[in-house]
């Protein structure tokens, strides 16, 4: 079993149709069930026990764990590179149960400044009433980071690709920043999705996703993930408790020692998704599966036609600016060269000539295009970020966000481009 | 063998070839790893025999606990470590002497030395793992948990369980 033959890994696209999953041992059903059951039976009274106590590997209850669920936890997982993966109910609730195991009431963290404007609200706003305190920094330097940690800090938080801005994060540069203070990076890798990015190769450590964008793919259904890599030492300091001490709420359970290299996947979800309670539901859990089994052939099909679609916005005469980190007149080219290879996305911004009404115009003008507040649909979508997405922001962080009145966002669908693009032009030639 | 990464193949082997396990520091305390891995195991059907000098003579989940290896009554098949990696080469050498066929040493325990002795000797080593965790890998129960098995079957997956009571 040594031989070649047997150390070969499987691709991509294998891993995107098979993790998880297998014939249903009882009915040999290929794909997937939902198994849409709030609870699962118990063989006796000792086999519950064992559960409740997480002795043993089983269903109790689909708050906890779900068959369906877990088969898109296992893929997700392996397509990243990862340990283990918790689903939830959308990308907020997978940000929130991330850093609930690791947070405690007065511990701080610092994230991106460019983020998609409800985690910016969620960070620094909602997240106030854990006794939880954000201190953003802008990417554009990674010693940004550096500069904005204190002794309190237990992660950084960021976007590898930011939405809405274009902006691509060097992730290598904050991975070895946050080794330095002994903390995780927390990658938020929707826009990019694991066939553009893994952020683990990168060195970092915990991957979440709003699945309900380009891993489910067809806008139709909600959740999120978190994701670990296995690799983070949460005892090498004393800085993560909720790991490495005893649990109250087990008796006296400690994660780390006792589940090792997914400690952090089993405290999130026996705790955070446990306790918060915002559980996927085995349907929803089966639409994203389903989507996840092409997800390297749509990618690719938005990465050839955002390009498209940017390099002809660059020229038309009523566009102002294209922050497209696919076009070479991009400060972040280089950062999307060496991170995202096979492209960097397909979400981007514009600037209309003419700001904040004529933005508003265009949104209103195209008769394809979908205007409304979602990415990574097969259809193309477009919104005015200023008037909608980010409107909770001031103006400074409106602007600092990437989301300023001219601007306006594009997630690139999967029709034919030209049809994108002759939508957008006669738009644009009403402004 | 290769102690960073094992092939599947070769766990599979242990786990399915063996029927008796020692586990040295089995603890009498129910929230304690080793408490987690004899329960899980024993329910899969293995004999588990606890061994710790702290307990010698009582009963651990239904088992009489014994002070050393070299003191059990009877052949194991296995001896599984739940002790800290420096303890290890006394209980390497114990797992020789007694015609252990396996030494595995738990999660975050190794030792490159004592692992060469038992394999001259002809005992199979396996090291840094969890036998409750491998066996729930491989036969499925890991993946319900939402964890990476890395496991690809086209066939019904066998779950390893022993059967249930009041099943025909």
């Amino acid at each position: 079993m040594n031989d070649d033959k047997a150390k070969r890994r499987y691709g991509f696209e294998t891993l995107s149709i098979h993790s998880g999953a297998a014939p249903d041992p009882t009915t040999g059903a290929r794909a997937t069930p939902i198994y849409q059951t709030t609870a699962f039976v118990f063989d006796d009274v000792d086999h519950a026990a064992s559960l409740f106590n997480l002795q043993t590997f089983g269903y109790i209850y689909s708050r906890l764990t779900n068959p369906t669920v877990a088969v898109l936890e296992e893929r997700v997982s392996a397509l990243e590179g990862g340990r283990g993966a918790v689903a939830c109910a959308s990308g907020h609730a997978a940000q929130l149960l991330a850093l609930f195991t690791l947070m405690e009431p007065g511990d701080e963290f610092v994230a991106s400044r460019k983020l998609y404007g409800g985690s910016i609200t969620q960070f620094g706003q909602s997240f106030k009433k854990f006794g939880w305190t954000c201190h953003f920094a802008d990417p554009a330097d990674p010693e940004n980071f550096r500069k904005a940690l204190t002794p309190k800090c237990k992660a950084i938080f960021l976007e590898v690709l930011a939405n809405p801005g274009g902006v691509v994060v060097d992730l290598e540069a904050v991975a070895k920043i946050a080794k330095e203070a002994g903390i995780p990076v927390i990658v938020d890798n929707t826009l990019a999705t694991p066939y553009l990015c893994r952020p683990f190769d990168w060195g970092c450590d915990i991957v979440v996703h709003s699945a309900t964008k380009y891993l489910g793919g067809h806008g139709n259904s909600m959740a999120g993930i978190v994701v670990e890599s296995g690799k983070f030492n949460w005892a090498q300091n004393d800085k993560f408790p909720s790991l490495t001490k005893p649990t109250p709420s087990y008796h006296g359970l400690t994660f780390y020692e006792t589940f090792g290299d997914f400690g952090y996947t089993m405290k999130t979800r026996a705790e955070g998704l446990r306790d918060l309670g915002p559980a996927l539901s085995p349907f929803n859990a089966f639409m994203i599966l389903t989507g996840i089994e092409t997800l390297a052939l749509r990618m690719e099909r938005h990465v050839a036609n955002a390009q498209k679609v940017a390099e002809f916005l660059e020229k038309h005469p009523k566009v102002a600016w294209v922050s497209y980190a696919g076009l070479k007149s991009s400060p972040y080219h280089a950062l999307a060269k060496k991170y995202l290879p096979k492209g960097p996305g397909a979400v981007f911004t514009f600037g209309v000539k003419g700001g904040y009404d004529a933005g508003i115009k265009v949104v209103e003008g195209v008769q394809m295009l979908s205007h409304l507040a979602n990415i990574g649909d097969t259809r193309s979508l477009i919104i005015h970020p200023a008037s909608t997405t980010h409107r909770q922001l001031a103006k400074e962080q409106l602007v600092a966000a990437g989301a300023g009145p001219d601007v306006v966002r594009l997630s690139i669908g999967l029709e034919t481009a030209e049809d994108i693009m002759a939508d957008l032009d006669q738009a644009l030639s009403k402004t | 063998m290769n102690h960073d990464a094992y092939d599947d193949a070769y766990i599979r082997d242990i786990l399915k070839g063996i029927k008796t396990i020692a586990m040295v520091g089995a603890s009498a305390n129910w929230n304690r790893p080793s408490f987690f891995a004899m329960k899980y195991l024993q329910a899969k059907g293995y004999r588990v025999i606890p061994v710790n000098p702290k307990e010698a003579g009582n009963e651990i989940l239904g088992e009489k606990t014994y002070a050393t290896l070299r003191d059990l009554p009877e052949a194991v098949d296995m001896v599984d470590c739940f002790r800290a990696s420096d303890a290890i080469p006394p209980i390497a050498e114990d797992a020789v002497a007694i015609g252990a066929k396996v030494l595995w040493l738990q999660l975050g325990v190794r030792h490159d030395g004592a692992a060469a002795r038992a394999e001259a000797a002809g005992l199979k080593v396996v090291m840094n793992r969890c036998p409750k965790i491998e066996f729930g890998r491989l036969f499925g129960e890991l993946g319900w948990s939402g964890i990476n098995t890395g496991v690809f079957t086209n066939r019904r997956r066998d779950t390893g369980a022993k059967p249930k009571k009041g099943t025909i």
